[in-house]
């Protein structure tokens, strides 16, 4: 606990939303999720698209858009973050790999992106920078004369590794860092973050690919329905026995047939009484209807089930 | 911003702008000629009327109007007169038509243009005051204000304006007694700046207020966009991202919808120069109207239509070709 | 307006109690103006030559005019008729606008005349339209709604042939055309209940433009007649008193308008919001 870089504890997140004849309605998005990062790991937050994990990101940076909401604790070196907090560490000391070139301004030339509002006479250390950080990822110098629509996906990649990698953060998040890549640069984004955590950086990575999430990761959080229900060391995922949660169980059982994506959308977003996967669950019991499981710690494997086989270890 | 245009295609592109112009004025030149002719209005009875002529005269007249002539004739043979720019004599001025829309128009120009740019940068500077300060007590002072302003007709603005600036505080004459058939000639470019004043102010602060509340609408969408959210992530201050990302990215919006506003400001101008008895193509259309100058009145038709064509045409063209990231679209 | 979306579900009954107490009042409020303006019998604004010009006072709280008739009674009046033919000329241009977007889904000559026929509406200064043809018909209640209701139905039309355009190729009527259904059936069926929205919203939005524009061309004298007990004839007539100081002639007249047109512009948005909720999210 106490080399932990980032801490997230119980954290839920929802949404305000008007829907037909103006009636509110609340989505909840993430519900009691807790993890933590330490200096020099990597952690993979894996779940399905579109499930929401991506706002954990936008939490912790505090970016959430104004009609959401986000309970629970989130710590940044033993000291709890408040928006205050968030907003003088953000861009210095955690920063964002976004998911897409959408987070790039479409009429600014990469080069002024990357270095960000600098004062006039800390302009040209700026770009010096700039260039060193530009060429350690691999991108050509005309690159910076660039507009986001001219780079191709693998560019459009690198930019953003590289943009916020500017400011030599602490914490890394990568949200989707891989979608709608080639092999190849799913296989140079893997190891750019890998040397990440070797330059001492926590890791958080966002993901729904789950070889990415694999080959990179020392510790993957497994997301299901807006829960977190495991979070295991990497390499037990290569033995199912050593998984706990019938979930991931089913999810790498599977693995050949699916392709190595996880894409299923069909997990109940509407609030439960139960567990979240009450539905599907093999070793489902009464019990698992109408109590929600906690998160539990069982000899370092976080876990989140009533049943789970307590042999394992 | 940097402005890429490719010349080949704009080229063509006002080609294909002027044909249509071409098209459309025939159009336009041949209902509004059909709309009076179907008017109760006799154009030889208002020459008469105007000008006290004589019988020959009313014959001549009549011969000019081709009184007993089949509608589609009378049609035909008016866009051939057009054709060659002849279009007829103004009855309230006496000279050729197309000399009083050069004059009239010429001063109306500098009327429009002024307060269009003063509104135009006034009304940008307000939406993006309003847009950053989204929810906060200065954001809904001008919400109101432009609502309140887009809420009420111009016509009043303009007599509330003349009354304070006229009436109570004497600043400037009230409408000035030169007769609607005195030539912007006959005017020293000193009365004709002081009667400038209070028309362009009260067309500018009409003009603000739709271009305030865009812009505004504008930056917000903005403020909730993803690059807008990664430079937030990237610690970059509140007003810094909207000055070097949202200006950027609202400006060119909002230059195209001030250039698509030609035809308000024109309506503008009208309701105005009548108030303020400002010698412009407004009084002009005003007058022909009332007066059933014919000739006049489809002249100004035309000419109001070019002016707003061109506007349509700039902001097409700006939204076309200026953008960056429509280098890349060539390729599709 | 989203900062202060707590989790509360009584807020949410808030907001859309708001609204619908919002419209209820504008609506009240619209009636009772139209209401007592019908009630007010032009031949009983007397005039009364020993009140000539008087300025506001608790007797007449809008001042006189200069035959010493009360300013609030006429405005009143004034109103009512602003809103009747606001009324009538906004829901005539709806029903264009409603025609121009059927044309428009027909087939595609249609598109292309309605397209250009928006093009041409739009190219010519609306005033300058609103003149031409009030000046056609010549003049008039009649040539004024006429005219507005002529420039103002392209806003609708575009908005309406854009939303038939996603109905058509959406999936349910392509299913239902391939059933069999005639083309009428499937517009009576599933286009017109869903365009209903906005031709309704659309409406209401064209009332504040139609009410300006009428007291616009009426002030320029090509409107109602000066007969007419119309609030662009009043301020008209205020002009060639301002000069003495008759401020009240202008100012109030012109307010009462201002006001009527901002609550309709509000309904519009607050209808709109309770129809089509993705507008209040902002």
């Amino acid at each position: 606990m106490e080399n932990d870089l980032l801490t997230v504890q119980n954290v839920s997140i929802s949404f305000t939303q008007y829907v037909q004849g103006l009636q509110q309605h609340i989505l909840k998005v993430i519900s009691d999720l807790s993890l933590s990062v330490k200096e020099g790991e990597v952690v993979a937050i894996l779940g399905s698209s579109g499930s929401g994990k991506s706002l954990l990101a936008h939490a912790i940076l505090g970016i959430l858009p104004e009609n959401g909401q986000c309970d629970g604790t989130i710590s940044f070196k033993g000291e709890v973050l408040t928006q205050e907090k968030k907003e003088e560490l953000r861009g210095e000391h955690i920063c964002l790999i976004p998911q897409s070139v959408n987070f790039l301004d479409p009429l600014m030339k990469v080069r002024e992106q990357a270095i960000g509002d600098v004062k006039d006479e800390e302009k040209e250390k700026a770009l010096k920078h700039q260039k060193e950080i530009f060429e350690k990822y691999g991108l050509a110098e005309e690159v910076g004369d660039m507009y986001p629509f001219e780079l191709s996906g693998g560019m459009a990649r690198k930019v953003l590794l590289s943009t916020a990698l500017l400011s030599d953060p602490e914490l890394v998040v990568a949200d989707e860092p891989t979608p709608g890549l080639d092999q190849a640069s799913v296989n140079e984004t893997i190891n750019d973050i890998k040397r990440l955590a070797q330059e001492g950086k926590g890791v958080l990575l966002i993901t729904h690919e789950i070889d990415v999430a694999l080959k990179t990761a020392d510790r993957i959080a497994i997301f299901y329905s807006g829960y977190v229900i495991e979070i295991n060391k990497a390499e037990n995922f290569n033995d199912v026995n050593k998984l706990l949660h019938p979930y991931t169980k089913s999810l790498i059982e599977a693995l050949p047939r699916n392709g190595f994506k996880l894409t299923s959308g069909v997990q109940p977003l509407e609030e439960v009484d139960g567990c979240p996967y009450f539905e599907n669950c093999p070793i489902r019991s009464d019990i698992c209807q109408n109590n929600k499981p906690d998160l539990i710690d069982h000899n370092g494997i976080m876990i989140r089930c009533h049943n789970f086989d307590k042999e394992v270890n | 911003m940097v402005i890429i245009i490719n010349s080949q295609k704009l080229a063509k592109f006002l080609g294909y702008k002027a044909v249509r112009l071409f098209i459309l004025l025939v159009a336009v030149a041949a209902v509004s000629f059909i709309m009076v002719e179907i008017s109760p209005i006799n154009p030889v009875k208002s020459y008469a009327a105007e000008m006290g002529a004589s019988a020959q005269q009313i014959a001549a007249l009549s011969a000019y109007w081709q009184v007993d002539v089949p509608l589609g004739e009378k049609v035909v043979s008016w866009l051939a007169d057009l054709l060659q720019l002849n279009l007829g004599i103004s009855l309230i001025y006496r000279i050729p038509v197309v000399n009083v829309i050069i004059q009239k128009f010429t001063a109306s120009l500098v009327l429009m243009i002024t307060s269009w740019i003063i509104s135009g940068v006034v009304g940008f500077g307000l939406g993006i005051i309003a847009g950053g300060t989204r929810g906060s007590w200065i954001d809904k002072a001008i919400k109101t204000y432009c609502y309140i302003l887009q809420c009420a007709p111009s016509f009043w603005i303009g007599l509330i304006i003349m009354l304070i600036f006229s009436v109570y505080l004497g600043w400037f004459p009230v409408g000035l007694a030169v007769p609607v058939g005195t030539m912007a000639s006959d005017v020293t470019f000193w009365d004709w700046l002081i009667r400038l004043i209070l028309p362009a102010f009260t067309l500018s602060i009409v003009g603000i207020a739709s271009i305030a509340l865009y812009t505004r609408d504008r930056l917000v969408n903005i403020l909730n966009s993803d690059y807008f959210i990664f430079a937030r992530a990237r610690g970059e201050n509140h007003w810094s991202i909207i000055i070097r990302h949202g200006i950027r990215n609202v400006l060119l919006p909002a230059i195209t919808l001030q250039f698509m506003s030609f035809s308000e400001l024109f309506g503008g101008a009208v309701l105005v120069e009548q108030i303020f008895s400002y010698p412009g193509i407004g009084q002009a259309t005003v007058a022909a109207g009332l007066r059933s100058d014919v000739p006049l009145l489809l002249g100004i038709v035309l000419i109001s239509t070019i002016f707003v064509f061109c506007g349509n045409t700039i902001a097409d063209i700006l939204y076309k070709y200026v953008d960056p990231r429509m280098k890349g679209d060539e390729n599709e | 307006m989203s900062s202060l979306s707590k989790l509360n579900p009584l807020n949410s009954m808030n907001l859309r109690q708001k609204t619908i107490l919002l419209i209820g009042l504008i609506v009240l409020l619209l009636v009772l103006v139209y209401a007592s303006s019908l009630s007010i019998d032009p031949a009983n604004i007397l005039t009364d030559f020993t009140l000539r010009n008087q300025p506001p006072s608790f007797e007449h709280l809008f001042g006189t005019d200069w035959l010493g008739r009360d300013m609030l009674t006429r405005t009143i009046k004034g109103l009512g008729l602003s809103i009747f033919i606001g009324a009538v000329a906004s829901i005539l241009s709806s029903i264009l606008a409603i025609i121009m977007a059927f044309i428009s889904s027909v087939n595609k000559y249609g598109d292309v005349l309605i397209a250009w026929l928006i093009d041409f509406f739009a190219s010519i200064p609306h005033l300058l339209l609103l003149i031409m043809i009030s000046i056609c018909l010549g003049k008039g209640a009649m040539g004024v709604i006429i005219g507005v209701a002529c420039t103002h139905w392209t806003s609708l039309a575009r908005v309406l042939r854009v939303e038939i355009k996603e109905i058509q190729t959406s999936e349910y009527v392509q299913l239902s055309e391939k059933f069999g259904k005639n083309k009428f059936w499937i517009a009576k069926e599933h286009i017109l209940i869903l365009v209903i929205t906005q031709v309704i919203v659309g409406t209401l939005l064209i009332f504040p433009h139609a009410i300006m524009h009428e007291a616009s061309i009426t002030f320029l004298g090509f409107g109602l007649s000066p007969h007419e007990p119309a609030i662009g004839i009043i301020l008209s007539e205020s002009m060639s008193y301002l000069t003495t100081g008759a401020w009240w002639l202008a100012v109030f007249p012109g307010v009462m308008l201002l006001i009527i047109v901002l609550l309709f512009d509000i309904l519009g948005e607050e209808v709109e919001k309770l129809l089509d909720p993705t507008k209040a999210q902002k």
